[in-house]
């Protein structure tokens, strides 16, 4: 069974996902981090595919996608990087990326190399439905992988009824109108926008993302989702430590505790 | 309404290239976009306005003129569109008349805009000025060393000119910045973009805003030359918004000769060029499928061009189908031949071209043509925000 659908099975709150950027802060940290984040508790580990233009991240993840990139990671080197990652790592992974890349890699060997290193699931924000439907959904269903959509405070009624019906494992809500890496408390008009989509009934869990930095934001995010992805505020931790194995655990069980 | 001389469909494709590759929290500012710009752009409110202003404001129709002593030496009829005697001195005015108006009727209350060399932040800075819309242009931080007299043109304007410091720090990131901007301010913002790329429907409105330049120049060649087509429209590409105005209503017309002419910067080999036609694959940048010049693993490389207008990765998803069906012909010219080129016209001509449009001009010396042949050369914009460049290379 894919470990996503699994998760989401056996559990229904609080759930955890953390994002990183392969090859950030140092180019073989991918595999050490990966263990670290699942040692420290949480529930999925999202990685980020670096690219030269990540349009809808702030400056931190900016910054690592260019630090990994100087690093020289690249996705055939990541790739490399997650072959013995089941050895180490029984959580959920995702690798989060923009579209470019996994073109010029080819989606079906993309697709393909995904399942054979055991990616559970993809959230590609540049990917319109109409290409994913027309053209990549057999290699997603074929290698079963679920594919994440992602939804925002604009998104229609009837756009997220769409959206919901061609993602599979979960959506994710961003948070507010933004890139990623805004810092403010929640509001109480996200928190109207949690409750409405909440209150549609969607088939899918919900993950919101986006602003989600510490244990406040995280604990109100997930009182009105299946749970919250946390991402700059990692890469903070990620870029500003001297120990990853000792400060991932304690930024985890901070947010957890 | 008037069909398309450019065909794109449904999805913004115009072949293989083109369409919405965009992130869903700017799904909804480009369905808006989508649902609203054809019947706004037919809607006579529209028309009269767009055109009254191209007329009173920008200055239209621009001159086509017949330049005797290039025509002389290079030995062919040679008409120069002279796009330079626009209103902020650049055909970019034409597109963001169009889209402000556009912009009220959506009820927009802000623009944004990014610019490369600046001239597309001048022309979004006039207009909003005009319509009385405050306005932020998004600037790498390079360009904003090299072109600081038109920052400082946007200021004079009252526009907010924000430094762009990621990447490369020129168009490509400032490109990034407004539209990250635009996913932070997506209900009350309107996005001017300055040339034909970015999402379905960018590239297919500007091209229509631009397609003014070639309607005129029918109606202008049939008075001075009796037949509405010329044999060769050359025009510079740099995200192709000028060319794709020069070419829209010769499209269909299959004895016009296309000639887009890219910036090959210190040589097409030498790494450090933006000749895209020549160096990209097929790829996605700015919310479209098209060519781009990028590693092995789809990073995208960073282009070199003396004109700061040309250097760009990409090309209008509209060039590289005109590229890739064989209709339009390529020609890459390198940084110092462009500022010959522009010496000459100069010299030969009294006008000082901007170096975008030099690049064009020197293809005269790259392609082959009859001496019985018209050719209109689209002349841009003009070369006074070059000065600096102009004097630095010193050699004239």
């Amino acid at each position: 069974m894919n470990r996503i659908d699994k998760l989401f099975q056996n559990k229904k709150e609080s759930i955890l996902s953390i994002y990183f950027t392969a090859g950030f802060p140092q180019l073989e940290d991918t595999l050490p981090i990966m263990e670290a984040i699942e040692a420290a508790g949480a529930d999925i580990i999202e990685i980020g595919v670096p690219y030269s233009d990540p349009i809808a991240d702030g400056p931190t993840i900016q910054e690592s996608n260019n630090v990994a990139l100087k690093n020289g990671m690249t996705l055939h080197l990541l790739f490399e990087q997650l072959e013995k990652m089941r050895e180490k790592v029984s959580i959920p992974v995702i690798l989060m990326g923009y579209l470019n890349p996994v073109v010029q890699y080819g989606m079906e060997d993309f697709c393909k190399k995904c399942k054979e290193v055991g990616v559970d699931g993809l959230i590609l924000p540049d990917l319109p439905m109409q290409q994913y439907l027309t053209e990549y959904k057999s290699w997603f269903d074929a290698h079963d992988l679920r594919n994440t959509f992602l939804i925002s405070p604009q998104t229609s009624e009837a756009r997220i009824r769409q959206i919901d019906q061609h993602t599979d494992g979960f959506i994710y809500m961003v948070s507010s109108a933004s890139i990623t890496g805004a810092k403010k408390a929640v509001s109480p008009e996200q928190i109207a926008y949690f409750e409405r989509i909440k209150a549609m009934g969607l088939k899918n869990p919900r993950l919101i993302g986006f602003g989600i930095s510490d244990k406040a934001s995280f604990k109100t995010a997930a009182a009105h989702s299946h749970g919250a992805i946390i991402g700059s505020a990692f890469i903070h931790v990620l870029r500003d430590s001297k120990d990853l194995k000792k400060d991932i655990y304690h930024y985890i069980q901070s947010i957890l505790s | 309404m008037e069909t398309p001389m450019i065909k794109v469909d449904e999805n913004g494709f115009y072949g293989q290239f083109g369409g919405a590759f965009i992130p869903e929290m700017l799904y909804p500012n480009i369905e808006e976009l989508r649902e609203n710009y054809q019947p706004i752009m037919a809607s006579p409110a529209f028309k009269e306005e767009f055109d009254r202003l191209l007329k009173d404001y920008v200055g239209r129709p621009t001159p086509l003129f017949l330049a005797n002593r290039l025509s002389e030496k290079y030995g062919a009829k040679i008409y120069l569109k002279r796009e330079d005697l626009c209103h902020t001195g650049a055909h970019k005015i034409n597109n963001t008349v169009g889209q402000i108006i556009l912009a009220k009727k959506l009820n927009k209350k802000r623009i944004i805009a990014e610019t490369g060399a600046g001239q597309h932040g001048v022309a979004t800075a006039t207009v909003c000025a005009l319509m009385g819309m405050e306005c932020t242009v998004y600037m790498g931080a390079v360009d904003m060393e090299r072109q600081k007299p038109n920052v400082e043109r946007m200021r004079i304007l009252g526009a907010k000119v924000v430094p762009a410091n990621s990447g490369s720090k020129t168009l490509k990131d400032a490109t990034n910045e407004a539209m990250r901007q635009w996913i932070n301010n997506p209900v009350d913002t309107h996005y001017i973009i300055g040339s034909v790329v970015g999402p379905h429907p960018y590239p297919e409105m500007v091209a229509r805003f631009q397609s003014v330049i070639s309607a005129e120049m029918k109606t202008q060649l049939m008075e001075k030359e009796g037949r509405e087509n010329p044999d060769l429209v050359i025009a510079c590409v740099g995200g192709g918004s000028n060319a794709a105005g020069a070419f829209y209503h010769y499209y269909n017309e299959p004895n016009v000769r296309l000639i887009a002419v890219e910036a090959a910067g210190m040589g097409v080999s030498s790494g450090k060029s933006a000749a895209t036609t020549l160096l990209g694959k097929p790829g996605i940048l700015h919310g479209s499928r098209t060519l781009l010049m990028q590693t092995a693993d789809g990073q995208v490389v960073e282009p070199h061009s003396i004109s700061a207008g040309l250097d760009y990765p990409g090309i209008g998803p509209v060039h590289a189908h005109l590229f890739d069906s064989g209709r339009g012909e390529f020609v890459a010219v390198e940084d110092e031949d462009a500022m010959q080129a522009g010496i000459e016209v100069s010299r030969l001509e009294g006008i000082i071209p901007a170096i975008e449009s030099a690049h064009a001009f020197h293809a005269l010396n790259q392609i082959e043509y009859k001496s019985t042949d018209v050719i209109v050369i689209n002349l841009s914009g003009r070369g006074d925000k070059d000065l600096e460049t102009y004097i630095k290379w010193g050699n004239y």
